[in-house]
């Protein structure tokens, strides 16, 4: 396969339309994985604020992410298929299994540190409980549990790829395809779109998080790649 | 394709009798998922540490080694798989590269944490004991990142254990590949063993790392 084949494959409009086109492959690997995300964030985020705000259940919610990493994410794709058959449903079930373990490590992280003073200081300008979570933790918070639900986006757009070896579809269909019929073109194209979707998801997610950080917080937050939970499941 | 008509619905999770029948087979694939763990991990260590020591010694390094193997960690080992296939072919080869790489991501940004952490009394110390600068590096420096060196290491174990699992794409996979036989047979038994094998083997290999960083360095608690 030379460059000029890949590029013919990219280029060729039949490639472009109808059910096996790459906008429809684009669109239901997109779909599953926000509506994965989406789904998981609404567990974890709330499980882990809490924990973290109260201080409780600290190992839980810590080793919850080691043993999530342990989890062979092919495996649960496998087992969600053959366990609840053919379709989105199963896909997204396991997906979301995925997603849930770094968001609550890192929201929960979050929220334990935060400043013991500033808390303090919360307090005594008479914020009651609910009031200091919502409008002095979280803001303080926001860089770590943006980073555990970046973490969690990039790994179900990774496994979301894998939907295609269990009959789904994305842009793993073309990996999977273009292997059983050694088309290479189509192999390798299908590689470039899963890479530049990962990569896609990164940097919109890394900039959503300088949208929802306020200012004074930026300056502040020190670099914050060595704490927080890095996963790495597919 | 794996047809679901002929699904038995009330199949059993394990069937005992199959697993006890097929104990080599099962033994087998876990050699074979060992093997591409252990030289995924230990080359990815090997590369880590001299990039991290340049990058120690040279921090203009720093930034594009973060960046490059940054951006390569982001993308799905099945691309990266499916990458190499044109070029290494249906090989161990083409399975090792990117789980290096990935390796390499992990342990590089440790080895460079464990590396600055080094407290400026002890360099100061080392310097007017009259170590020169590399074997201050070696005796010194080295030593004193070996916890957070070890704390990459156990990530990149337990990561490595699972995404081998993806490899079967390719042909290889250690249990990955009872994984796809589950999918292609429609038969429960070798997925949930497999899945299975790969948990307790990865939390054992985290205890067992674990364990190693006590006795390697005793003084060491942090991770």
């Amino acid at each position: 396969m030379s460059i000029g084949d890949l590029w013919r494959w990219l280029v060729d409009p039949a490639n472009w339309q109808g059910s096996d086109g790459i906008p429809t492959r684009l669109g239901e690997q997109v779909h599953v994985s926000v509506e994965s995300v989406a789904i998981g964030a609404a567990i974890a985020l709330p499980v882990g604020v809490v924990l973290g705000h109260y201080g409780r259940f600290g190992n839980l919610a810590i080793n919850v992410s080691n043993v999530g990493r342990a989890v062979p994410s092919f495996g649960i794709i496998v087992i969600a298929f053959l366990a609840f058959g053919l379709g989105d449903g199963p896909i997204v079930l396991a997906l979301t299994a995925l997603a849930i373990p770094p968001m609550v490590t890192n929201s929960y992280v979050a929220l334990r540190e935060v400043d013991p003073d500033i808390k303090e200081a919360a307090r005594g300008m008479g914020y009651r409980e609910l009031a200091q979570v919502l409008r002095v933790e979280l803001p303080l918070a926001v860089p770590l549990i943006m980073a555990g639900v970046r973490t969690s986006a990039v790994q179900v757009v990774a496994t979301a790829t894998l939907a295609a070896v269990v009959a789904g579809g994305g842009f793993g269909r073309y990996i999977v395809d273009g292997l059983a019929r050694s088309d290479y073109p189509r192999l390798v194209a299908g590689a470039l779109l899963v890479a530049a979707l990962a990569l896609a998801t990164e940097l919109l997610l890394a900039g959503l998080q300088r949208l929802l950080v306020p200012r004074g917080i930026r300056l502040l937050s020190a670099p914050i790649s060595h704490r927080v939970t890095t996963a790495k499941v597919a | 394709m794996p047809a679901r008509l002929f699904l038995a619905v009330d199949q059993p999770w394990v069937d005992w009798g199959w697993l006890s029948t097929h104990v080599p087979y099962v033994w087998d694939a876990v050699v074979q998922h060992l093997e591409l763990t252990v030289v995924a991990v230990v080359v990815g260590l090997a590369i880590s540490l001299v990039l991290g020591v340049l990058a120690h010694l040279w921090r203009p390094l720093r930034f594009p080694v973060l960046t490059v193997f940054g951006a390569f960690y982001t993308i799905p080992s099945i691309a990266l798989f499916a990458l190499l296939i044109p070029i290494t072919g249906l090989s161990g080869t083409s399975a090792e590269i990117p789980l290096i790489g990935y390796n390499v991501l992990i342990l590089v940004r440790n080895v460079m944490v464990g590396l600055d952490a080094v407290p400026a009394e002890v360099l100061d110390a080392a310097d007017g004991m009259g170590y020169r600068r590399f074997a201050r590096l070696v005796a010194v420096e080295l030593p004193l990142a070996v916890p957070a060196i070890f704390a990459g290491l156990r990530v990149a174990v337990v990561s490595t254990i699972g995404i081998v699992t993806i490899t079967a794409v390719i042909g290889l996979g250690g249990l990955g590949q009872l994984i796809l036989r589950g999918l292609i047979q429609d038969f429960r038994t070798p997925l949930v063993v497999a899945t299975a094998l790969c948990i307790v083997i990865a939390l054992f290999a985290d205890l067992a790392l674990a364990g190693a960083q006590r006795l390697v360095v005793p003084w060491g608690r942090s991770s």
